[in-house]
């Protein structure tokens, strides 16, 4: 159902697909024979059908139409619980084993920054690579994030993998992720934040494994320097959109 | 007090209420529970035309991002906060609060139990004295230097608990005040409800003779009374670390913004119910009425009203399922969550099995009965999707919330207030209302209703977050296919808006030259309609009511009348 409106791009993003849908089916199913029943009832016994019967709900007879259906609801609650969790303890519960690498999402009023590994593959050594509004990442690789907050509540989103997570001051909350396909996609921040709320976006660039090595190299700090056009560093998008107004 | 009344009440009947009472004691330091009814009433309703403008002026933002909003300017961005939180803020405490609990608490459950007014008249009219100075006190943060509160209705921390972060160093503040007052005022109601509603009914009104909707009335008020004490506490909380540098919500400092939410969503969640409950009432009573059948199985009802509300206090964590919580507990309100749609499964059942060989007739009142009945069926299988932790993911703080909670909430505030005012109007004002300018108003309400929210469920699905004052920063929501629903909502919303000038036109036309409603002009049961319409002062004059019969005897067989009063002896 969602994937009519956003790509599935991460190898959970179809389970999560899977359990709306899951939950589409059912509900709809008990939505479209209540309305049936609903509307029949007020189309047969309007007023001028007759006068009413009494009728107090405690007859064995009439109440099993009320307790019957009730207990299927009960059933689909239990298929729709399995489900939920199922995916839940997937997305949430576990950390891949042997992660491609780590990488720190940080955010804070208003912008997203993120810093990745550079060749040697690891976090806080002096090839870091930093950026603001970009997350580059490679395809079919799992993904560890570490999620930190500066100043306030921040929700890491990104609706191509069906991924949330609020970031919270204070704390490092770690998930995962696999994307499944190249592109560039949304980082929304999810979780209001203040003024600048509404321009806290950033980018994902989900690249091969050799465009991502181009990438490190190219913007490795050590590289930069030597280098004669160094980019100057980002202002966030976030200030310039608002400086704008 | 309400033991001295009985005498003191026949005594004033004899003599034409009082003597000549001012306008102002008359009017507005009333202790007479209709009056209070009353206040609360327009008090709510003049709220709610706040928090209607609040919703157009962000409404045409989203559509029409940067235009010059008539009667608004433009909306900026810090303004676009402050409108999105005060009209969540207004239309649930400052609205639905007041008009379904209060105003229909105050004026039913005297009337529907049978006695002269309420327990303690005067913390009643303390009660409102309280809830109109916070009303008062949240629209001046709109008038204080750095605007009004913006940090959503939820209120965070550390946003909502920092100026440097919020940029609101007083309407914050003065936003906590408000509702902490706005609580205490509705702490106070509930006591005099509760109290009222179990000790002085009528003779002879035993616990199953209670019309559902005073049943209703009183399971929230005990939600309300044992949910908002740790929110009160989280409040004072939140103004100490805004105004003394205390550090509860700050984790630099030793404090946590996550117990926050805790205190939040659990009274949050259970003032759903809250205001659920009371317009479930409203809509029980008047479907027994119009479609002339005993209610169908009225202790199941009750049951699993009880049922609804214990419950209603252990799913309050799947507001924060991505919130950073321990995961393991997800699944814990997943099952909680899932399990509360059974009792309120059961209750649609139930009130769908009313219908069933009635005798239906369509008047207003019973079309506003009947819409809540079909809006709020999508809210609840809608929420399905986001009490499951695995859809929630993908769900969580977009469109599809608040397209839900809308089909929870309108139905509750806006449908079940309509169809509440319609019904009791002949008993408020003793005179009837327009029924053709009733069904324009309502068919034009209910229409443009479902044209702004379901696009909204698609945006949501699309991706669409909350709170963002305009679209174009994030390229997957800035299509030409999603600006055109949300200029489809915003245009619904104005034609909505257009239509409650009828309500309006039909409320003040019927006040003063509507027909005269008998005593009973619905031919209802319970004990409201058994006395002159208005009610005088002391409701049921020299001799109250005993009471005979449950409230829902309609159609009895052997019986030349479809209705039998309660207290009719037999």
């Amino acid at each position: 159902m969602i994937e009519q409106y956003l790509p599935a791009l991460s190898t959970y993003a179809g389970d999560i697909d899977g359990v709306i849908t899951l939950i589409a089916v059912l509900t709809g199913f008990w939505y479209v024979l209540c309305n049936i029943v609903f509307f029949g009832f007020i189309f047969r016994y309007r007023a001028k059908s007759g006068a009413s019967e009494y009728i107090t709900g405690e007859e064995k007879e009439l109440k099993r139409w009320v307790t019957i259906p009730h207990l299927l609801v009960l059933v689909c609650d239990l298929f729709i619980i399995y489900g939920a969790v199922r995916v839940w303890v997937d997305v949430k519960q576990t950390l891949p084993e042997q992660p491609y690498a780590t990488v720190r999402v940080v955010g804070q009023q208003w912008a997203w920054s993120f810093v990745h590994p550079g060749a040697d593959g690891k976090l806080d050594t002096a090839d870091d690579i930093k950026t603001v509004d970009d997350l580059h990442i490679v395809k079919d690789k799992p993904y560890i994030y570490e999620l930190v907050a500066r100043d306030v509540l921040h929700n890491f989103s990104v609706p191509v993998f069906r991924l949330k997570q609020d970031a919270i001051p204070g704390r490092v909350i770690k998930g995962w992720f696999t994307a499944t396909d190249t592109g560039v996609y949304d980082i929304q921040c999810a979780e209001i934040c203040g003024i600048g709320h509404g321009v806290m976006g950033a980018r994902i660039h989900i690249t091969t494994e050799e465009q991502h090595a181009a990438w490190i190299a190219e913007n490795t700090p050590a590289n930069l320097a030597t280098a004669p056009a160094a980019p100057p560093e980002r202002k966030p998008l976030a200030a310039t959109a608002l400086a704008a107004r | 007090m309400a033991e001295s009344v009985p005498a003191e009440s026949a005594h004033a009947h004899d003599h034409h209420d009082h003597h000549e009472q001012s306008f102002a004691s008359k009017y507005l330091f009333s202790t007479d529970h209709k009056i209070i009814a009353m206040q609360y009433m327009f008090t709510g309703l003049a709220m709610g035309l706040i928090g209607a403008f609040f919703a157009y002026a962000f409404r045409m933002q989203l559509a029409f991002p940067g235009m010059d909003v008539p009667f608004w300017g433009q909306v900026s961005a810090a303004e676009y906060n402050a409108l999105v939180t005060n009209h969540g803020t207004i239309m649930i405490f400052w609205v639905a609060m007041p008009v379904l609990i209060a105003a229909f608490g105050n004026y039913l459950i005297p009337l529907m139990v049978g006695c002269d007014d309420m327990v303690f008249p005067r913390l009643n009219r303390l009660s409102y004295q309280i809830f109109l100075l916070s009303a008062i006190v949240l629209i001046a943060s709109f008038f204080v230097e750095g605007g009004a509160f913006g940090g959503a209705w939820t209120a965070y921390p550390p946003l909502s608990a920092k100026a440097e972060y919020s940029l609101t160093p007083l309407g914050s503040s003065i936003w906590v005040v408000a509702v902490a007052l706005e609580f205490v005022a509705f702490l106070l109601g509930g006591i005099n409800f509760v109290t009222t509603a179990m000790n002085s009914r009528a003779e002879g009104m035993g616990m199953y003779d209670i019309p559902v909707v005073i049943w209703m009335i009183v399971i929230a008020s005990i939600l309300f009374m044992a949910s908002v004490g740790p929110l009160v506490a989280g409040a004072v909380m939140l103004l100490f670390d805004q105004t003394i540098g205390t550090n509860f919500f700050d984790p630099d400092r030793g404090g946590d913004p996550v117990l926050w939410q805790h205190l939040f969503w659990f009274f949050g969640h259970p003032e759903v119910y809250v205001v659920l409950l009371p317009a479930m009432g409203i809509t029980a009573d008047i479907m027994a009425v119009f479609a002339r059948k005993k209610l169908f199985a009225y202790k199941t009802i009750l049951y699993t009203t009880f049922a609804t509300g214990v419950l209603s206090f252990m799913v309050w964590a799947h507001h924060q399922f991505v919130a950073g919580i321990d995961p393991r507990m997800a699944h814990v309100f997943t099952i909680t969550t899932l399990l509360i749609s059974i009792p309120i499964a059961e209750l649609c059942f139930v009130y769908i099995a009313t219908l069933y060989k009635g005798s239906i007739t369509l008047t207003t009142p019973m079309l506003w009965a009947l819409a809540f009945l079909f809006e709020f069926l999508i809210g609840g299988v809608t929420g399905i999707f986001l009490g499951a932790s695995g859809a929630d993911i993908y769900f969580h703080d977009t469109y599809f919330v608040l397209a839900h909670f809308h089909y929870t909430f309108f139905p509750i505030a806006i449908i079940g207030t309509y169809a509440g005012i319609t019904y009791w109007f002949p008993k408020m004002f003793g005179r009837m209302m327009n029924d053709t300018l009733g069904k324009i108003h309502f068919w034009g309400t209910i229409i443009p209703f479902n044209c702004i929210f379901i696009p909204l469920f698609f945006l949501g699905m699309g991706g669409q977050h909350r709170r963002i004052y305009n679209y174009e920063n994030f390229p997957e929501l800035a299509g030409q296919g999603m600006q055109d629903l949300r200029v489809f909502a915003t245009v619904a919303l104005l034609v909505m808006l257009a239509f409650q000038v009828v309500f309006v036109i039909n409320f003040i036309v019927s006040l003063r030259s509507g027909k005269k409603a008998e005593n009973n002009p619905w031919r209802a049961n319970t004990l409201e309609w058994q006395t002159p319409s208005p009610p005088p002062h002391g409701n049921f004059g020299s001799e109250m009511p005993k009471v005979y019969r449950g409230p829902y005897e309609y159609s009895t067989p052997g019986r030349e009348e479809d209705f039998w009063p309660q207290n009719a002896p037999s």
